[in-house]
């Protein structure tokens, strides 16, 4: 049912790319992107209850590993998205080994720091050469394949969309089995997960690397279809926009991840016409009214709206 | 060497904003066991009501008063609405609704003042001191902060309210059956954490100019100096905060460079909370299980 349901989706995403204008599939690639970055963050966060405000850094990662390959060593757009999963996944192993020793609240705090740090640090004149300083990197957009009658626009957006689709996939497979009950018994209790044979700390780093493996693709997705990596593309809002999506679509939830990603994509458009400071508010008093009515997020309102609906079958 | 005294001094002007702004997250962190990342944009907040009051032509310490006054109003209201319901939901919700008042103050502040950076007036204008080592508002400003350190730690030392605030925080449920009100300490507790960031803000605003980001390295040292004091202790925060000022300035000068100085803070962040998580003067939390 899930898979069919997913099917459906990905197929109907599809078919937008023959209708939608140029600007609006760039927006659509955007909102993947995001999907796939929330959707990194809701394993760490989500399921394995570790806080992390910092999840923005393992996107840098992704965006500046890719802006690398592609202006700098001229190697093709999909080669990048591998090695950006692997650099990002051991960045996120380290970044999960302090986390063992910290509870919630602190881990909150040094991914905070990280977050703050990286626009300084992408800066940096030792990593110049490659980052490009403060000018950043200028990305070309890739061509689709000879003898394909598709737009580039189109191509990168359907490209976006099967990473994107097995992206998704593997997350739905891995929350629904043995390694997602393990990563929420650690979230829930981990003094009774660890009495039951799971090893906390085993899980607790490994949800971090394929946290940050997931958020590192999105960063390179990112990078090709914005064009440009630049150091103040990174600062801690990105992250705390990743924050604001994962709790809006809702924390443990697969699709909540795409509503969060529509949610952060589309909102400052809509709320830039008022100001440009409005989408901040708009994001913060959002998060802390969902925070306060739908504590689950909307894909939890809708799932607790959905059983209310439907006919009481004998269980409660 | 007068290089480094120099140094030296500006580190210590600069940890006392860290020092105080690690004060208040440390006293807010005693009472409901939870860290205010929106403590630094509230400070900011204050600091443009400051700067608002001072354009319409109010003398400065006049404006300062009222700002002070203003944002302990502020903390309250906001312990009042937002925090007060919270009290019992897990850390992500209270994460949650820190960040989002982060966000709300920030994105506020760029609406009502624009994001373009602004001059700060201090009170402490004139020459250098003591042959070009100081200048005065380094000096004016250390000299407030401890001032205020001062009367807090009195506050908490000598009053009766004090004495209830700290015990509302230490043990809320005999508190209450010994008649203290402990919803009203802990709101007064948020006020009074509010306030003491407004002075950090409106003395750090001068030397860094005013815009709305102007506090989220102030914090993340904050952040250092509360953890390297001890998050549970309101001295060793104060110790920390200063600490961190002195180490920030001497490793800015002549270890990592200027560009590297947050890092640094994140550094000493993971450092302690890796090698010793209750800091230099904290408590070891023993916790039963």
């Amino acid at each position: 049912m899930r898979w069919l349901i997913g099917l459906i989706v990905v197929l109907a995403a599809a078919g937008l790319a023959f209708g939608a204008s140029d600007y609006r599939l760039f927006q659509l690639t955007t909102v993947i992107v995001y999907a796939i970055a929330i959707l990194g963050l809701a394993l760490v966060t989500g399921f394995t209850g570790q806080i992390s405000l910092g999840h923005g850094a393992f996107y840098a990662l992704g965006a500046y590993v890719t802006a690398v390959m592609m202006s700098l060593w001229d190697l093709p757009y999909w080669s990048t998205l591998p090695v950006s999963a692997l650099l990002c996944a051991a960045l996120g192993f380290l970044v999960g080994l302090p986390a063992l020793r910290l509870g919630g609240l602190y881990l909150a705090l040094t991914t905070f720091g990280l977050a703050v740090a990286v626009p300084q640090l992408l800066k940096h004149k030792l990593l110049e050469p490659w980052t490009g300083g403060v000018q950043g990197l200028v990305v070309m957009k890739p061509d689709p394949p000879e003898g394909i009658p598709l737009s580039a626009d189109q191509w990168l957006y359907l490209f976006t969309l099967v990473v994107g689709a097995v992206m998704f996939a593997l997350a739905d497979n891995l929350v629904h089995g043995r390694i997602g009950r393990a990563m929420r018994a650690v979230r829930d209790h981990s003094l009774a997960a660890e009495a039951t044979g799971i090893d906390v700390a085993l899980f607790k780093t490994r949800s971090f690397a394929v946290s940050a493996m997931f958020t590192g693709v999105a960063g390179s997705l990112g990078a090709i279809a914005v064009g440009f990596v630049g150091p103040d593309s990174f600062t801690v809002l990105l992250s705390i926009t990743l924050f604001v999506g994962l709790v809006v679509g809702g924390l443990t939830s697969v699709p909540g991840a795409l509503v969060g990603a529509a949610f952060i994509t589309f909102l400052p458009n809509a709320a830039e016409q008022v100001s440009k400071a409005a989408p901040g508010a708009i994001y913060g008093a959002i998060l802390i009214a969902v925070l306060f009515l739908l504590p689950s997020g909307v894909a939890g309102g809708v799932t607790s709206l959905w059983r209310r609906l439907q006919p009481q079958r004998g269980r409660t | 060497m007068p290089e480094l005294l120099h140094q030296l001094l500006s580190g210590v002007a600069s940890g006392g904003i860290y020092a105080s702004v690690a004060l208040a997250l440390v006293m807010i962190y005693q009472a409901t066991h939870v860290v205010n990342f929106a403590q630094g944009e509230m400070a900011m907040f204050s600091t443009y009501i400051a700067l608002t009051l001072i354009q319409a032509g109010l003398p400065y310490w006049a404006a300062f008063a009222l700002t002070v006054l203003v944002s302990f109003v502020i903390g309250s209201v906001i312990q009042r609405l937002l925090l007060k319901p919270m009290a019992e939901a897990p850390v992500l919700a209270s994460v949650g609704v820190f960040i989002g008042l982060l966000l709300v103050f920030n994105s506020l502040a760029g609406w009502f003042w624009t994001y373009t950076l602004k001059p700060f007036p201090s009170p402490f204008d004139g020459p250098p001191l003591l042959g070009g080592f100081v200048t005065r508002h380094d000096l004016g400003s250390t000299v407030v902060t401890l001032v205020v350190l001062l009367l807090i730690w009195a506050f908490f030392r000598f009053t009766k309210l004090g004495l209830g605030m700290r015990a509302a925080a230490y043990n809320p449920v005999s508190s209450r059956l010994m008649g203290i009100r402990v919803d009203a300490m802990l709101a007064l507790g948020w006020g009074l954490a509010a306030a003491i960031g407004a002075v950090a803000g409106m003395m750090v605003a001068p030397v860094v100019f005013l815009d709305p980001n102007m506090m989220a390295s102030v914090l993340l040292y904050a952040f250092a100096g509360a953890l390297l004091g001890g998050i549970d202790n309101p001295a060793g925060a104060v110790i920390g905060g200063f600490a961190i000022g002195v180490i920030e300035n001497l490793g800015g000068a002549y270890l990592v460079g200027n560009e590297l100085k947050l890092t640094l803070a994140l550094v000493i962040i993971v450092l302690v909370l890796t090698v010793r998580p209750s800091g230099l003067f904290g408590r070891t939390v023993v916790s039963r299980v």
